[in-house]
Order: structure tokens, then sequence, then C-alpha cells
């Protein structure tokens, strides 16, 4: 099979920038990725585009259209919409549609504007992505849901807030050189511990920053970019996605994401990768706990065992495996519709050598991203390789 | 229609616990789930009957809240759990026991309360 390849990316400085609207946001990464692509922006199809909030946000439906000619192109364009996965989502539709043939050229993007509204409006905005029926009017928050995950796995596999607390102190650490990312600080096990309880067991650095944002890539066909002589060394081999029950009392487990589980398994295949295999993953750590659940459903660890993996240090970039090097979403920040586009744009930096912590991970050929929206009743698993 | 329509399924539901007599819906293989279900999600049957809620059913997982949406504003802190009542889970407010003292298998019971910031109806649990 030919697998489309990656040969442009972009994203916006991750931050509070509540000022600027989500067309100016988005129109600034869609640009940066054409620039970085070297491709007619002529021989775009279309616009495959993530975002959650929008309505709530900016009161702005029907956002596609408005980001295609935001960066100037003429072409069809659909949001999608999968709440945190919503531009993996986008990703895994536009992988479809390369390899089929049906297109050659496609930029996929996300944004979100989200600090505008403040912590309260973005608390409120979030919680819509479970179930309003009979979660949130039973006071559940994105937080609130999270902890609720996180009582369960220490109950069923062990662990503590000190475990938790050492996936944002690595995190906060891999940020630290990426010009990127909203939260640039060195943190201490202690500094988490100490902070204010969101809901309790998790604290404030157990949770990511609210952001505004943007990401985009230029994934185009192989043929093309060989055609076109365009440098696109890195390509999306394996494409996975999974779906759950909405309401977190309603899955088979309450300590595990078997959505991410199916999306990986789906995605390993199709790539015809397996777990041992990967040198680097992007994770979607929204919270410390979501961290540790993703690595063991991409079978990087064994249900149970992800607890321990930062403290020992085996994520870290001087680590086996190191997963969010670009500081994830705790440090980098999580503008919800750009994540799971800014995965790829991360991964495809490491891959290429690019990243401030290539010198660390050395000739690392296979990256996963991993993208989750709510309590992951919506997941989504890519696999990037370095071709030769 | 100026009053907030009814929310069907879910507030028939919510005046059967208030009545207490609390109901989930199964189907013929044991799945239990909250209304409205036209399917289980886990099997495909159509075949789904009201099945009375237990009496008491047993906290599974929990949180005290301290950062809520503005319609939990002045609830805050508040304990939201998930009870585990065999066949089905429900999702509710933890009422009428210090947070420190909850555990996960707290045996409690359903009904329902009000949520202090809106005064709109809620699933409250309490110990028994």
């Amino acid at each position: 099979m030919s697998h489309p390849r990656v040969t442009g990316v972009g994203v916006t400085h991750f931050g509070e920038h509540s000022e600027r609207t989500g067309r100016d946001l988005f129109a600034e990464a869609g640009l940066a990725a054409l620039d970085d692509s070297g491709v007619d922006p002529d021989d775009v199809e279309a616009l495959f585009y993530g975002n959650f909030m929008g309505e709530l946000a900016e009161h702005q439906g029907h956002q596609a259209p408005l980001m295609a000619e935001a960066v100037g192109l003429d072409v069809p364009a659909t949001r999608y919409e999968a709440a945190c996965a919503s531009s993996g989502a986008a990703v895994r539709e536009a992988v479809t549609r390369l390899r089929s043939g049906e297109a050659d050229v496609i930029l996929v993007g996300g944004s979100e504007r989200m600090t505008n509204i403040g912590t309260a409006g973005a608390t409120d905005a979030l919680s819509i992505a479970a179930d309003d029926l009979y979660e949130i009017r039973a006071g559940m928050t994105f937080p609130g849901a999270y902890a609720l995950m996180a009582r369960a796995y220490f109950r069923e596999f062990g662990g503590a807030r000190e475990d938790l607390a050492s996936v944002a102190v690595k995190n906060h650490d891999h940020a630290l050189p990426n010009e990127y990312a909203q939260l640039r600080k060195e943190i201490t096990v202690e500094d988490a511990l100490e902070a204010p309880m969101v809901a309790e067991p998790l604290g404030l650095y157990d949770a990511c920053p609210i952001t505004d944002g943007a990401s985009a890539v230029v994934l185009t066909s192989a043929e093309y970019a060989e055609e076109h002589g365009l440098d696109a060394s890195v390509a999306i081999t394996g494409t996975g996605q999974g779906g759950d029950n909405l309401a977190l009392h309603d899955r088979h487990h309450l300590a595990r994401s078997p959505a991410a589980e199916k999306a990986a398994d789906e995605a390993y295949e199709d790539a015809g990768v397996g777990p041992d295999e990967v040198d680097v993953a992007e994770v979607h750590d929204c919270f410390t706990i979501a961290e540790v659940l993703a690595i063991e459903s991409l079978g990087l660890y064994e249900p149970g065992e992800g607890i321990a993996a930062a403290r020992d240090g085996e994520t870290h970039a001087t680590g086996e495996t190191p997963v969010n090097l670009s500081g994830g979403l705790k440090a980098k920040g999580h503008p919800v519709g750009a994540t799971g586009v800014a995965q790829i744009v991360s991964l495809t930096k490491v891959l290429t050598g690019d990243s401030p912590w290539s010198d660390d991970v050395g000739d690392a050929r296979v990256g996963v991203a991993h993208n989750a929206g709510g309590t992951v009743a919506s997941a989504t698993v890519h696999v990037l390789e370095v071709q030769s | 229609m100026s009053d907030k329509a009814r929310d069907g399924a879910f507030d028939d539901w919510l005046d059967a616990i208030e009545e207490g007599s609390g109901y989930y819906v199964e189907c013929e293989n044991g799945h239990g789930w909250l209304p409205p279900r036209r399917v289980c999600p886990d099997c495909g049957s159509r075949d789904l009957a009201e099945t009375p809620l237990p009496e008491a059913g047993e906290v599974a997982t929990f949180t005290e809240v301290s950062v809520a949406t503005p319609q939990f504003s002045a609830d805050t802190p508040y304990v939201t759990a998930i009870v585990d009542y065999g066949p089905v889970r429900v999702t509710g407010l933890l009422r009428g026991v210090d947070p420190d003292e909850v555990e996960v298998g707290t045996p409690v019971g359903i009904g329902v309360g009000e949520r202090e910031t809106t005064g709109d109806r809620a699933v409250v649990f309490r110990p028994r």
C-alpha cells in the first residue's frame, strides 16, 4: 500500500491568546503548513478541520468553510467533531481519502479558542463532551470524570498521587525547549502535590491548561510527493479508531480505555508494526492519569504497569520510550480541536530530527499518536514511520 | 410554551426515583442501562424491560469536585460518585457523608435532591 506523506506542518504558539479569533489562529497554522510543504495551494483539494466548542466559545458554527477561506483556499471543507479527538478524526478521514486515490493533497488541521470564555466557561464547554442528562446533571466535570477514573485505577491496580505528579514533572520538563508550548516552567513532584485540588485526587498540576491555538498538516499521496520532489520522509502508515459508550458509568472498565485499545490494535495491524517497535509516542494526557491509560492502551505497558513509567524515567526523553516530547497536552497546552493534528506535527518534527529533543532520541523511526475524546468514548491512533 | 420541555424518559426516571420506585432497563441477557433504550448496546437485544433498582448500591468510584461548571458553582465542594447496582451503574451526587469518610464499596441508597446553585433536580445518593 502507498502511504500518505506528511509534507508540511504548522502550529501557532499554544497559550492564552484570548483576543485572537479562531479564524486568525487557524490562518497562521494553515499558511505555515502550506509554506512548509512546498505544495502549490492550487493543488489542495479539501480541508478536513477539527473543532469542538466553536459554538460556545465564539458563537460560530459551520467553521470549516470559514477556515478554508482564512487560508486562501476555495475547496470543499468539512468540520470533524469528536470532542478532544476532533482533529485526530480529521487526520484519519484524510488518510483514508488519500489511500483511496480520491485525492492527492488535503490540508488537515484544527483550532480552538477557549480562554476568552474564562475558566468557568471553558469548564462548562468541555463538560458537554459527557452525557448531559446522566453525567453533567450529576455534577460531572471533565476533571471530575478523570478523577473518577484515577480513583478506580488506584483501587484496581495501585498507584498514588506521587506517581501522577511524576507524569506532570516529566511533561513540564519536555516542554521547556518547546517554543510553541504554553507552560515552559520546571516543576517538582512537591509542587504538583501541594497545588490546589480540582477534583480529588487530581490537583491543578494534574490537569492540562486551557489553551488557544491551532495546528495544520499538509498530507499528500506518496505519488504526489514523489512527482513534485517534495521533502516528505514521514508517512502515516497506520490508522485506527475506536468508540465506546459515552457515559463513563456505562463502560466495562472504569480504569481502562477500551476505545483506545481498539484504535491501537487497528493502527498497528494496519501499519504492520507492534508496540515493541515504537520509538516515541505523543499521547492524550489531558490529565496525568490519562497518559497512564494511554500508554497502556497503546500496548507500551500492560494494564496496571503504566503508572510507574514516568516515575521510573522510562517515558522521559532520556528513557527507553519517550512519551510526549512536546510537553503533551499537560504542558504544551490543549486547544481541543487542534490537539490531534498538533500531535502529528510534534511526531513529524521528532522523526525528521527537527525537535529540540532530537539529539536525545537518536534515530527514532516509528512514532505513534494517541488522541482521545471525552472520557475516551472516541479515540484515534496513528502510526508514523520514516520512509527510507 | 414558556417552560422548559421535559426530557422525556430522563424526567420520568427521576420522578420514579423521587417516588421511591427507581428502575433501570434490562435486556434478556441481563445487561442493564438507564432509559431511554430501544436496543442493548452490548448484545443488540431489543427485548428490554423496566426492572426495579436494587435498594442499595455500592460506591464504585467518587471524587470531591472543587472546580465546577457555573451550574454547580455554589454546590462546591461536592462529591460525585458512580454507584454500582449490579447490572447497571448510576452517576450522582453523594451527600450526607464526610468526603474523607467515603470509601469505594460504601453502601448507598438513591434519591432525588436539588442542586444548590440552580435548584434543578439531581440524582443524590446517601449512605444507608
